[in-house]
């Protein structure tokens, strides 16, 4: 519908163009004329967070869980300061979503106005694109080329600032058909000799392994089809990095695990030890490294990746395949069938057997207790009680996050959301409500610390007034685990602020907050008590008193190769070297 | 006592590379970046190279096509092949960047530079400074009795020299442009 219609119109209507149902915001005196067309209309949801951060972690959690972008909108000032730690971490992780600021009117920029920050100059660097729009002519444009630049090629947060006279203003509306979207348009299709030389090099692999990563969630359901079928027609191990959990099914066949620094043995050896390197949608981010210099001494590597500044950034690779993990996996498959599907099966099967070896070291066992919940039990319990259900997860950041990874199965795409690249403490207890949003009638839960969830924990208020059944699951320890953990490997045992005095009474909190709290310090009662929080229909705080000074094992010590891994306590004297010590 | 106070270029052990990257072999290369003349888009380019650590050596911009509004960027930056090969890639995938060119690699280009330089001389250090102007091909556009300005184009090394022979002939300032720079041939 082209006509003429004030910018605060357009946004909604644009919004409503682009196919949004849901909108996570919080107003402010520079959004006022949006909200108010907000307020006039029923097609598109607007969910009030607590705190502007929420509102992007929640944004996050509806796009990973979706593949849709989420949409946040803010005030100026404040608003879009607290909107920034939301848009590094959808940078770091590659997440589509469309941040909307207010700004002071066009007049007043730079005049130090109350409520006015630079909001592009602050977001530059933690977005893919932003846009001041001064024009409301020019805004609904804008509008549909920031949805374009946030899902085309590297999804990634962008950020549209919008003055209030401009919403107030009338203008030309411009429907997405006919809106101009640039010259922004990244290569899809991988090179086709270069896909024939990563076959090549596929049939001579005697000690295979695939590493794929949230590029293959990023790129859609049918890229995680591909890898399966190639995984299976192969017959090759495959692991994964955090972000590309769930791709190929955890109850596959040639599943090894995550790979990287808590990573499984067998996932970690075998990227030291394999001839060919398939990296399928990942990085060779720090964590899944190690020492660089040691990494996979012996193997030529594939990497497959639609953003050309992630080839030879961390680890030079002998074949670079830029484009769509979805396209490329497609032609990869054709040109190897049509070349008579040929692998050096016996060498692989040879590699299986060294495979079981490192398997057979059980590097995830862990020493139980009858006394005290070990998180890893807890974990262990959860993944037994909700297994087969329609579920979602989300974590915050830490020891809890790993336990996670390590002891959740996850079968599909887009059921776990975690904050990789930035490591963001707080962004889980919002995330699931952006993930109960996008999925009423699943099963989500977030895998929380006790210290990460207090970040961001204002969000129980909306989880409360939107009724989403969200299960906050947290692993309490009393103790910033990470960070004691690597005190005591590091800095001599000397736990500097890594414990929390006077934390708060959970359940009397989730009470406070109109929720339903559940306390368990006991082994013996944890399955009842896991299945008291399943079986209510509400938003629960299961507050998991866990031990206190349990390590998250298996580890690649800091500026260590795979091949040197610790598989538990008994490893770790003198593991950091002065080397490794600076490193995070 | 200090074990964490770690020299640069001792830790070849490390998951980063924290080595010296000067000890390393580093080449200066010009390249030239197409973008969308948009509000913003030079902060753009500039937090790029300071948010990621790389070299600007000189940077200069100008809008080269009014209708299109596109201006061109000509950037000399210096760092190891690795690192430039990154930096073409990280400019490349910027919205609003249409195309990076590497002249350097890409075959024979022109480099060129303009200066101003004045010059507060008299006497016999006056006829030396005219002199040496005519050498360079320098065109003097101001002049007092005491004084010259010389406009000089020509490569970044030209109009070095040339400053450097005006230090004793009583240079007192010197504004350039940076380098623009074009490919040679069709």
């Amino acid at each position: 519908m082209a006509g003429k219609m004030t910018g605060a119109q357009m946004v909604v209507q644009a919004l409503k163009d682009q196919g949004v149902d849901t909108v996570f915001g919080y107003p402010g005196g520079a959004v006022l004329p949006i909200y108010d067309e907000i307020f006039q209309q029923n097609e598109i949801r607007h969910i009030l967070v607590r705190h502007e951060q929420g509102a992007t972690h929640a944004a996050e959690g509806y796009a990973r869980s979706t593949g849709k972008p989420g949409v946040v909108l803010v005030t100026s000032g404040p608003g879009a300061t607290n909107a920034v730690t939301g848009m590094t971490d959808a940078l770091m992780d590659s997440i589509p979503i469309i941040v909307l600021t207010g700004q002071v009117p066009t007049f007043m920029i730079g005049n130090d106005a109350f409520q006015e920050a630079d909001t592009v100059g602050i977001t530059r660097p933690c977005t893919k694109h932003n846009w001041l729009v001064k024009d409301t002519d020019r805004l609904a444009e804008t509008i549909h080329q920031a949805f374009h630049v946030a899902t085309h090629g590297r999804p990634g947060p962008v950020l549209v600032d919008i003055p209030k006279d401009v919403q107030f203003a009338t203008g030309r509306y411009v429907a997405p058909a006919k809106a101009s979207t640039g010259h922004y348009n990244p290569q899809v299709k991988g090179d086709i000799d270069a896909i024939t030389a990563a076959v090549e090099a596929l049939e001579n692999a005697e000690r295979p392994v695939i590493y794929s990563g949230g590029g293959v969630v990023n790129s859609g359901p049918a890229a995680s089809q591909l890898l399966r079928e190639l995984v299976s027609a192969t017959n090759f191990p495959v692991t994964s990095t955090l972000m590309g959990l769930g791709c190929y099914p955890a109850s596959g066949a040639n599943w090894l695990g995550m790979l990287g620094m808590h990573g499984t043995y067998e996932a970690n050896w075998a990227m030291h030890d394999c001839d060919y390197m398939l990296c399928i949608g990942a990085r060779f981010d720090d964590r899944i490294t190690g020492r660089v210099d040691a990494f996979s001494p012996q193997s030529v590597k594939v990497h497959i990746d639609i953003d050309p500044s992630s080839i030879n950034k961390n680890i030079h690779v002998d074949i670079p395949i830029v484009g769509d993990i979805g396209h490329v996996l497609e032609d990869l498959l054709r040109v190897w069938k049509a070349r008579g599907r040929k692998t050096r099966s016996e060498a692989v099967a040879k590699w299986w057997a060294k495979i079981e070896e490192w398997r057979a070291v059980k590097s995830l066992s862990y020493v139980n207790s009858d006394s005290t919940i070990k998180p890893q039990y807890a974990l262990q319990r959860l993944e037994a009680l909700t297994k087969g259900r329609d579920r979602y997860i989300t974590t915050e950041v830490g020891q809890h996050q790993m336990w996670a990874a390590q002891f959740l199965g996850f079968e599909d795409p887009n059921r776990w959301m975690t904050s990789g690249g930035l490591g963001t403490m707080g962004y889980g207890m919002p995330a699931s409500i952006g993930v109960q949003v996008a999925h009423p009638d699943a099963l989500v839960i977030n895998v929380a610390g006790e210290a990460s969830w207090l970040m961001n924990m204002q969000e129980m208020g909306t989880a409360v007034q939107y009724r989403l059944p969200v299960k906050q699951f947290i692993v309490n320890n009393e103790r910033l685990g990470m960070v004691r953990q690597w005190q005591e490997l590091l800095h001599g045992e000397r736990y500097s602020h890594s414990w929390s005095e006077s934390l708060p009474d959970f359940v009397k909190l989730a009470e406070a907050f109109g929720a339903k709290g559940i306390l368990c310090d006991n082994p013996a009662d944890l399955d009842d008590a896991i299945q008291e929080m399943l079986d209510y229909d509400g938003p629960v705080i299961f507050d998991c008193v866990v031990e206190k000074h349990e390590n998250c094992f298996p580890m690649i010590p800091s500026g260590k190769a795979h091949n040197e891994m610790l598989l538990g306590s008994a490893s770790t004297k003198g593991a950091i070297d002065v080397g490794g010590a600076v490193l995070v | 006592m200090n074990a964490l106070a770690i020299k640069k270029g001792s830790s070849r052990k490390s998951a980063y590379d924290l080595r010296n990257p000067l000890d390393e072999h580093q080449e200066t290369h010009t390249l030239t970046v197409l973008v969308d003349n948009e509000a913003g888009v030079l902060a753009r380019v500039i937090g790029l190279f300071s948010g990621r650590g790389y070299n600007i050596d000189s940077l200069t911009v100008a809008e080269v096509d009014h209708q299109g509004h596109r201006s061109r960027i000509t950037i000399v930056t210096t760092g190891t092949p690795a690192v430039i090969e990154q930096i073409k890639h990280q400019l490349e995938r910027m919205v609003p960047v249409y195309s990076v060119n590497d002249l350097t690699v890409e075959g024979p280009s022109v480099e060129r530079e303009l200066a101003l330089v004045k010059v507060n001389c008299t006497g016999e250090k006056r006829v030396e400074a005219m002199r040496t102007g005519e050498v360079f091909r320098a065109n003097v556009v101001d002049s007092t009795l005491e004084s010259f300005v010389f406009e000089l184009t020509g490569g970044p090394e030209k109009i070095d020299a040339f400053v450097a022979l005006m230090v004793p002939l009583g240079l007192v300032e010197v504004s350039r442009t940076g380098v623009a720079a074009i490919a040679r041939g069709v």
